[in-house]
């Protein structure tokens, strides 16, 4: 087990990189600490699986340094570094069993034959798969294909850190829930490093302690799912974070108020604003009140999401997301309040802290 | 209701025609003389099977498939593991993709007499530039006259011209197998053995068997080259199924026993197709 550190890493596909865009990874600077959970939020496309693969040798990054503990690992190949990655799509070794494709990554590092056995009948009980141990893995459903892929990852004692690159996609929902709760389980028990790919919120909130959010090559924010959803740091970690995202409003700055249109929001105080850049305030649905009181609005549309309603509404012309209860009725004139000691400023789309 | 009837039937006649002419009246031709004796004239006895008990009891028959099934298996034995070897060489990306596909495609365009009349020339003593470079180094190299030379141009030949068949088959299978079958095998730790051995052999077990079957069938079919090459000498010692069948038909004209002999020829590939394919594929399901 080891803390991972990676040090102002940069990685590029095509060869002779000159603007900022033809790097795939535009700079990350972390430390993964020793032993905790971590999840990795993102669009697709947006570098996790580059940065996955950085950490597992798979992809050499065009710059910077990558250490495990103090070692510097970053010219080291995937065997030496001693990492387990589970990938997407599921892999097994179709000529053999169940137990062999299991015992492969501790046979090809010469693992004593009584431990494989006993490794590879703990994991199989973890997976849930000791029935099918002798059965050629050709024959099995993605489902148990992914969870052999899994347990090829969990069968090494010794490993680094464990990596997961969006592994419960192909599994279906209930599944998914249970593999889900035992990695949970399973980190709470062995205190792997362990990092997960995900574009979907709601597995990176549940699996991690720490959710990193990554976009367009870069990590904008990290935090609990409290900090992602209260103080998100830039707009696509407010967009990208909730169901239905946060309202980004583009605004123009008269002194402290900020106009849309006709209409004029008084900016919290504390902040202040920088000149020359593009600002937007960010609203959280659930903190939007649509009523007779407030700003004007016209409704497009209500959609009914079970225990809540979305409306979708438009004030001076800019969309508009409000929570509303199950029982709300729409008022004839609708007007929307806003909580404004909610409201996020955003310059450039980075967002300004308050300093009260 | 629409109306119907069996009309539609007639569709299929087109292609019926085809398959008969094609394929079922010359094979029923060949059966009608395998069964009767005929002295010209279009005089015809029954015989019966005595074509066929004449046929597998004859030696020329017995030498001439056994020098078959030994050519045969020489080809396997060397186009199969050269033809994975030099996929699993072949660059996956960039300039010498194509460069090496064109490469290997080449062989394959040249027909097959020009195969054997490039091979026949290369080979002689006098003016071949194998031949004589092997000459002037002191090798007694001649096709005419030994039968191991013989046997030996043959089989350069045959690998010369089919090997790149199986390449492209397998550089085919290769490239269809996804990058993270390689990535699990490194997360893994696999040797580049167990890398061939669990990820990349059992891929192309498919494209495998195909290989295997053309190959098997095509060698154990094999005329027009050696017919060029060698004419089946010297003596017999190249003289395989088809040219002596040829032999046979066409300068003997003894219709009747060479009929007897397409039919047990195309009844032996036969056999070892079905045998080799149910071999090959009884791991699957």
């Amino acid at each position: 087990m080891a803390a991972i550190k990676l040090d102002h890493i940069r990685h590029a596909y095509g060869p002779n990189p000159v603007s900022r865009d033809d790097y795939a990874l535009k700079g990350v600077d972390h430390t993964f600490e020793d032993g905790s959970a971590y999840a990795l939020l993102g669009p697709s496309g947006c570098g996790k699986t580059s940065l996955l693969n950085i950490i597992s040798g798979l992809v050499r990054p065009s710059e910077g340094q990558l250490y495990f503990d103090a070692h510097d690992v970053t010219d080291l190949s995937t065997r030496e570094r001693n990492i387990a990655q589970v990938f997407q799509f599921p892999v097994v070794y179709d000529t053999m069993t169940v137990a062999e494709n299991l015992a492969f990554p501790l046979r090809n590092r010469r693992i004593a034959p009584a431990e494989i056995k006993t490794r590879v009948a703990e994991v199989l009980e973890m997976i849930g798969l000791t029935a099918m141990a002798n059965k050629k893995a050709r024959g099995l459903n993605a489902d148990q294909k992914q969870k052999i892929s899994l347990g090829r990852g969990l069968v090494r004692a010794d490993v680094g850190a464990i990596l997961f690159d969006e592994p419960l996609t192909v599994i279906d929902p209930h599944m998914k829930w249970v593999l889900r709760s035992q990695l949970k389980q399973l980190h709470r028990q062995f205190g792997h490093t362990m990092i997960y790919v995900t574009h979907d919120q709601t597995e990176a909130l549940t699996f991690a302690d720490k959710v990193m959010v990554m976009f367009d090559g870069e990590i904008v924010q990290i935090g609990d799912a409290t900090q992602l959803f209260n103080e998100p740091a830039h707009t696509f970690v407010g967009y990208f974070i909730g169901s239905p995202g946060m309202n980004v409003l583009p605004v123009k700055v008269d002194g402290r108020r900020a106009l849309i249109g006709q209409q004029a929001i008084a900016l919290p105080s504390g902040v202040t604003i920088p000149a020359g850049k593009s600002i937007e305030l960010g609203i959280r649905p659930e903190h939007l009140t649509l009523g007779r009181a407030g700003l004007p609005i016209t409704v497009d549309r209500v959609e009914d999401v079970g225990r809540r309603r979305i409306v979708r509404a438009r004030l001076e012309g800019l969309e508009l997301a409000i929570a509303a209860p199950e029982d709300a009725d729409i008022p004839a004139d609708p007007h929307v309040a806003i909580d404004a000691g909610r409201i996020g400023v955003f310059a450039d789309s980075w967002r300004l802290e308050s300093r009260s | 209701m629409k109306p119907w009837n069996n009309r539609a039937w007639f569709l299929v006649l087109p292609m019926l025609l085809l398959v008969a002419f094609s394929a079922v009246i010359p094979l029923m031709t060949v059966v009608n003389y395998s069964v009767q004796d005929t002295f010209g004239d279009n005089k015809f006895f029954w015989a019966g099977v005595e074509w066929f008990r004449k046929t597998l009891h004859s030696e020329r028959f017995v030498s001439a498939l056994i020098r078959n099934l030994i050519f045969s298996g020489i080809i396997l034995a060397v186009e199969v593991p050269l033809g994975v070897l030099i996929a699993l060489r072949m660059p996956k990306k960039g300039i010498g993709v194509p460069i090496c596909l064109v490469l290997m495609s080449l062989p394959l365009l040249i027909p097959f007499n020009v195969v054997g009349t490039i091979w026949q020339v290369f080979g002689r003593n006098d003016i071949g530039l194998l031949g004589g470079t092997l000459k002037s180094l002191g090798f007694d190299y001649n096709y005419v006259s030994n039968p191991v030379h013989a046997w030996v141009t043959l089989i350069v030949m045959d690998v010369w011209h089919w090997t790149s068949l199986v390449v492209l088959l397998c550089y085919a299978g290769l490239a269809s197998i996804p990058d993270a079958y390689y990535q699990a095998a490194q997360i893994d730790g696999a040797s580049g053995w167990a890398r061939f051995r669990y990820i990349q052999l059992p891929k192309l077990s498919r494209v495998l068997t195909i290989a295997v079957l053309l190959r098997f069938m095509d060698s154990f079919m094999i005329y027009t080259e050696p017919f060029v090459v060698t004419g089946g000498g010297p003596g017999n010692a190249t003289t395989f199924l088809s040219i002596d069948l040829v032999k046979m038909a066409t300068r003997e004209f003894n219709l009747g026993g060479a009929a007897a002999m397409s039919l047990i020829y195309f009844l032996i590939i036969l056999l070892v197709s079905w045998v080799f394919y149910t071999v090959m594929t009884r791991h699957e399901d």
